[in-house]
């Protein structure tokens, strides 16, 4: 049972507030992803959560009892560090059972625990060896073993993946999202990588600048982001954003002219003249010769299982168009583009205007 | 790999190196064995200064008369007693400045210029500010403390000389390992020592384990290095005690001086000093073996 709760939390190195202030509760059992670019605060925020940072202001409860002043290991809390920070003098097995050799558990249930979690991260042959003749992946288990090892009630993760190659990072993720269904146990996984996001989180925190832009499910910032910030970072390849006027607006729908000079119609009142951004997904267009977006491709690119075209619309950026495969489009070639329903739209503000789903 | 060229056309291609090594090779050989060659050679002849029809091969007279004498025990011992106890201080201390002075404090960088400073004062120099400034037991600043605090004052070099010694040379190497160690504190993983805070550790611990491993590499070459300079220390002796009173601040090291230019005994110096390579290399034979104990991780 561990269930957090993050009341106004703040953080500040002199004058320079870097955490403004973040309201969250994180359920019990539940798997929280913190993703920002970097320098949003994410990783200084669960830092926090850990205790290996001062909290300036706000209170942080575990249980419902406020923690801000109690040490870390008395937080029952453990984390997995970037750079998997092991003891590098100790084998695998003293490594994950140093947390229980300080609190002074006997000799045997050690070891007894240590061989559960080196099964379960098929660590068992590893258990001699130093770190330094572990490989990356290896040492990343290991890493997670030593917080298993503890029975901790929430496991803070600092981009762990990082340091792993591309094919291994995916592997590692798929293992810890299933070690997340056998643990049961709140987990919070801080990352720069939607990706990562998006395929381990129950809930994503979106963090911006010291603060959160957006929390939800990952279908629910992909649908429906609440800012322009969250659209931008949700989804890969990014959504499309295009500057937008709105031309003239009826009390249902708006005619609105796209940076370029294509019209594009919404399904909701706006006031003439208006200035709005319009957020289409490259995966919500279609290529149709009744498209009003008319655009050259410029650049083409072969994924195999889909392709990717880039094309001038006019505007500054170019319109991004997932297409099938089988495309057979051609460098160079215009096409008439459509939208296949759920465009977002933004204020100036950058905040989301609701669209009715259509 | 490549295959070993030993074609003759491509020997002729090769470069003769011998003329290019000669001069380094002959240089170290002149620096190293002429010393060695002529001290062996002298501990084995009769040669006094002072008498020069004093003459010829002296077979094992000069090492039988130097084993005998009740000093050169008492030499090794205060050898042994010096190093050991410089060397502990240094260490001890070396580790406690390099954990104070790696973390973040105002006025660090002049805190780090000052304790590194006593390893730019010369050991002469050093020596006599210890004895006539500090140590004295009339003029000294510690004479000047302990009055102040109802004290006898201490006469450091009449009561205490080995202690007086040892707290000089240890001064001037603590910087040495402070440096040394220092460095090697900055090059620790800032995580490991957050992953040890989670994982329960408090500050001993955190030395214990995480800390103390991090130097075990460091402290050995300190040790080594230090070990090698410290056999050999002179002028601190020289200048405050002159190995004295009787014997008890008399190394080795300054029972060859005493023998050499003192009572102008080159044989008998000469012996101490075959004596002082074969000390000096025992201890390194056993420092050696716990530096490559310590590197094989």
């Amino acid at each position: 049972m561990c269930t957090l709760e993050l009341k106004n939390l703040r953080k500040a190195y002199g004058n320079i507030e870097v955490i403004k202030g973040i309201d969250l509760t994180i359920n019990d059992r539940e798997f929280v992803v913190f993703v920002g670019p970097s320098g949003c605060g994410k990783s200084t925020l669960l830092r926090m959560i850990a205790g290996l940072e001062e909290i300036t202001g706000g209170d942080l409860l575990i249980d419902g009892v406020r923690v801000n002043d109690v040490p870390p290991d008395k937080r029952g809390l453990a984390m997995v560090f970037q750079s998997y920070a092991l003891y590098p003098h100790m084998t695998v097995a003293d490594n994950m059972a140093f947390a229980l050799r300080l609190a002074g558990v006997p000799k045997a249930e050690r070891d007894a625990r240590v061989q559960v979690a080196a099964k379960t991260l098929q660590l068992d042959a590893l258990l001699d060896r130093k770190p330094a003749n572990l490989s990356g992946g290896q040492r990343q288990r290991v890493a997670i073993g030593r917080a298993i090892v503890r029975q901790p009630k929430a496991f803070l993760f600092d981009e762990p993946l990082s340091n792993l190659d591309a094919a291994l990072r995916v592997q590692t993720r798929i293992e810890i999202a299933k070690l997340h269904n056998d643990l049961q146990s709140t987990m919070i996984y801080v990352t720069h990588d939607q990706i990562e996001a998006m395929t381990l989180a129950d809930r994503i925190v979106v963090f911006n600048a010291g603060h959160i832009e957006q929390v939800g499910t990952p279908l629910e910032l992909y649908h429906n982001p609440a800012n322009l910030f969250v659209a931008g970072f949700i989804g890969s390849p990014k959504m499309n954003l295009i500057g937008a006027e709105v031309e003239s607006s009826n009390g249902q729908s708006s005619t609105l002219r796209l940076e370029g000079g294509s019209p594009f119609t919404v399904p909701t009142a706006l006031g003439q003249g208006e200035k709005v951004t319009v957020g289409i997904r490259p995966e919500h267009i279609a290529v149709t010769d009744q498209g009003t977006i008319s655009g050259r491709v410029e650049v083409i690119e072969h994924l195999g299982n889909e392709t990717i075209a880039y094309a001038s619309i006019g505007g500054a950026e170019p319109l991004t168009v997932k297409l099938p495969s089988a495309s057979t489009v051609q460098l160079g070639e215009t096409l008439h583009f459509a939208p296949r329903g759920h465009a977002a739209l933004f204020n100036q503000a950058g905040q989301a205007i609701a669209l009715p789903r259509g | 790999m490549t295959k070993p060229t030993t074609t003759p056309t491509h020997r002729k291609k090769l470069m003769r190196t011998w003329p290019l090594l000669t001069p380094t090779v002959g240089l170290l050989l002149l620096w190293a064995f002429v010393p060695l060659a002529m001290t062996l050679w002298f501990s084995f002849q009769r040669y006094n200064l002072l008498d020069p029809t004093i003459t010829g091969f002296a077979g094992w007279s000069n090492y039988k008369f130097l084993l005998e004498s009740p000093a050169f025990l008492i030499s090794i011992f205060n050898e042994l007693v010096l190093v050991g106890a410089v060397l502990i201080i240094t260490l001890v201390l070396g580790v406690a400045f390099a954990v104070l002075f790696d973390q973040e404090f105002i006025g660090r960088s002049i805190a780090r210029l000052l304790v590194i400073a006593p390893f730019f004062v010369m050991p002469t120099v050093a020596a006599l500010i210890w004895k006539n400034l500090l140590m004295d037991p009339v003029n000294g600043v510690f004479a000047y403390l302990a009055r102040l605090l109802g004290f006898t004052p201490v006469d450091w070099f009449t009561h205490y000389p080995m202690a007086g010694v040892v707290m000089i040379v240890a001064w001037e190497w603590v910087p040495f390992a402070t440096l040394i160690l220092l460095t090697a504190m900055q090059s620790l993983d800032r995580q490991q020592v957050e992953a040890a805070k989670m994982d329960g550790a408090r500050g001993p611990q955190i030395l214990r384990y995480v800390i103390l491993p991090h130097l075990s590499r460091p402290l050995t070459i300190v040790m080594m290095m230090e070990t090698i300079y410290l056999l050999a220390v002179f002028a601190e002796i020289f200048v405050t005690t002159s190995g004295g009173p009787g014997n008890a601040t008399t190394t080795l090291t300054y029972l060859i001086y005493l023998r050499a230019l003192v009572s102008f005994n080159v044989g008998g110096a000469s012996a101490g000093g075959v004596l002082a390579v074969i000390l000096a290399n025992i201890v390194a034979l056993f420092l050696i073996r716990t530096v490559a104990r310590n590197v094989d991780l």
